[in-house]
């Protein structure tokens, strides 16, 4: 069953075709990564679907909904989490607290709950501190719950974004290049790390430029090139394929 | 529980304060205390909305007005020349109006001033969400210059409308009996209880946003703070937490303008004049933007201090003054600079880390 299907999805700033007509679908369970050099459209295509960019044309159907043209905070809580390339860190709260806001769509309290602590609102801060330390330990980075997550040394606040995104409990889950900064041996973590969001049911599409991490880990591999879909396989095909080893290598 | 336990000092200190003053037979310095407790009430919402949701408002001496305003008007303006009208009639069969007879001899009809606080509280929510639906879409300069708009309109409408007083605003507002017995007014003999009063409601004030910033919604209003396209992308609806908050500043500000104007017994133009919202937000930077206690420290002692005479005709130029340096030299409040140790050390420190 698809999850996620992006169809003749088209996104022009100015006379720049940023994201052309590219169509692909996710399937549940699955992980799929989308490749390209720089400029291939990639976060782009991302900002469509999670809704922080308006779609020039196409549509993005999650769960067999249409989900264009939905505000991000809508789309969030339909169940499609991301990570950003340049992580955005909530400043001044604790990596625990930045992972408690995770929980916002699994939480219910509001202004009135919240100021005269109404019966329920207690429990269910409880609750949602606990999630989010159960997060913090799956991520082996518990120990830093208290400290400024801003102040965090580059690889944690990645393991921070990644807990505030499975905080949210989402179905898909959006990753771009969440190994950008890190060495081979956080690489490989990082990869294992994937692997065991997707055992835990959570479909995966991520942006990646790390060959050796994109062929690992995916099922399926998307190669964009100047905004446009040039191939779709599996990843020992993708390695093959010459259009895509001449926008890699250039031709001879 | 453990919130009572945090402000114990503080209802240890406003009790002290008031033996202090009635062992020293300083009781008026009580008046002063009394209205710097519901300035601060003021500023502890603006609090709110600067430092957590942040959103500034230049335009929060206009709530206040709104809520003084309307609670003097309707307490003051006598309907008995209407009371053939049928919602006249209807709200004086409701136990609404209040009948009685004035110092000569004359008979009136006036709202009562409970029903009057809460008209102008809703007043104020009506008002502040319809300014803030479209203005707070706005962002840094723009959002500050439309609120100042919003101010500078309602201090002209105060200025220029009769229903208000013009530029003598209203004066006679009478008590408000919260419940018999506690009545806020500028009586002498009711100053150790309007005092009691007034900081009874700031407490109370200060608890609901103690735990209104410890919750779900205190931490998505921080993480909008902290990265408003994140905070989106968790699901949180960001253009509606910032109205809310909004809101809720707005009816702080209203009703620490009601409890003000009948504790002084009237309210003028001054108090919806743009130099009163400049004050507020200096205020709130002095306490430190996301400084709920800090917000409540400052708000009480400046005003304190600028009510006592202290600052002269100089007044409003102090807090403009206070304004600059806090921007200079403590971006993060008065009360975060601490003394320093020997720079060496700090970068001892640093190295360490």
């Amino acid at each position: 069953m698809n999850l996620l299907q992006v169809d003749q999805l088209h996104k022009r700033f100015g006379g720049l075709h940023a994201v052309s007509d590219v169509s692909f679908a996710v399937r549940q369970g699955q992980i799929k990564a989308v490749i390209g050099p720089n400029g291939a459209g990639k976060t782009t295509l991302f900002n469509l679907i999670s809704g922080a960019l308006p779609v020039t044309s196409g549509r993005v159907i999650f769960k067999g909904k249409a989900i264009q043209g939905k505000k991000p905070y809508q789309i969030a809580s339909r169940g499609i989490a991301r990570t950003y390339q340049n992580i955005k860190m909530f400043s001044g709260m604790t990596a625990l607290e930045n992972v408690m806001v995770g929980r916002h769509t699994r939480s219910r309290a509001g202004f009135m709950a919240s100021m005269f602590n109404l019966p329920g609102t207690p429990a269910e801060e409880r609750a949602i501190r606990a999630q989010a330390m159960d997060l913090l330990q799956l991520l082996d980075i518990a120990d830093v719950a208290d400290i400024p997550a801003t102040s965090l040394a580059f690889g944690q606040q990645r393991a921070v974004e990644l807990a505030r995104a499975l905080a949210m409990e989402p179905e898909l889950l959006l990753l771009d290049e969440p190994a950008a900064g890190l060495n081979i041996y956080e690489t490989a973590e990082v990869g294992r790390l994937i692997s065991k969001i997707r055992d835990l049911g959570i479909t995966v599409l991520l942006v990646e430029h790390d060959m050796s991490l994109v062929m690992d880990i995916s099922d399926e591999i998307v190669v964009l090139s100047f905004g446009q879909k040039i191939a779709e396989d599996l990843p020992a095909a993708i390695q093959q394929n010459p259009d895509v080893i001449k926008i890699y290598l250039g031709e001879e | 529980m453990k919130r009572l336990l945090s402000i114990a000092p503080l209802l240890v200190a406003i009790i002290a304060i008031q033996l202090l003053c009635a062992a020293t037979g300083t009781l008026y310095y009580l008046t002063q205390m009394t209205m710097s407790a519901y300035y601060a009430l003021l500023i502890i919402g603006l609090c709110v909305l600067m430092g957590y949701a942040g959103q500034i408002s230049l335009g929060h001496g206009g709530f206040f007005a709104i809520g003084g305003y309307i609670s003097a008007a309707l307490t003051t303006h006598n309907l008995e020349p209407l009371q053939e009208n049928v919602l006249v009639a209807a709200l004086n069969s409701l136990g609404l109006l209040h009948a009685g007879v004035d110092l000569y001899g004359g008979t009136f009809l006036v709202v009562t001033p409970w029903v009057a606080c809460i008209v102008a509280i809703l007043a104020a929510v009506l008002i502040s969400y319809l300014i803030g639906v479209p203005v707070l879409k706005l962002k840094g300069h723009y959002l500050a210059m439309a609120t100042l708009g919003f101010g500078i309109i309602i201090y002209r409408v105060v200025l220029a409308s009769e229903y208000f007083g013009e530029a003598d605003g209203i004066s006679g507002v009478p008590g408000f009996t919260l419940v018999p017995g506690l009545t806020v007014s500028g009586d002498f003999s009711g100053r150790i209880q309007n005092y009691y009063i007034a900081w009874g409601l700031l407490i109370i004030g200060l608890i609901l946003l103690l735990n209104l910033i410890d919750s779900r919604v205190g931490r998505a209003l921080r993480a909008i703070h902290g990265s408003s396209e994140a905070a989106d992308a968790m699901g949180v609806n960001t253009a509606r937490f910032k109205i809310q908050t909004f809101v809720l500043s707005a009816v702080f500000a209203a009703i620490a303008g009601v409890f003000l104007t009948h504790y002084n017994g009237g309210i003028g133009p001054s108090e919806a004049s743009v130099m009163k919202s400049v004050r507020y937000v200096a205020l709130v930077a002095v306490g430190g933007m996301a400084h709920l206690w800090g917000a409540l420290t400052m708000g009480v002692l400046l005003n304190f201090l600028s009510l006592r005479g202290v600052f002269g005709s100089y007044d409003d130029a102090v807090f403009g003054l206070i304004l600059i340096l806090i921007m200079l030299f403590a971006p993060n409040g008065i009360l975060s600079l601490r003394w320093r140790p020997g720079l060496a050390k700090q970068v001892d420190e640093k190295g360490d880390g």
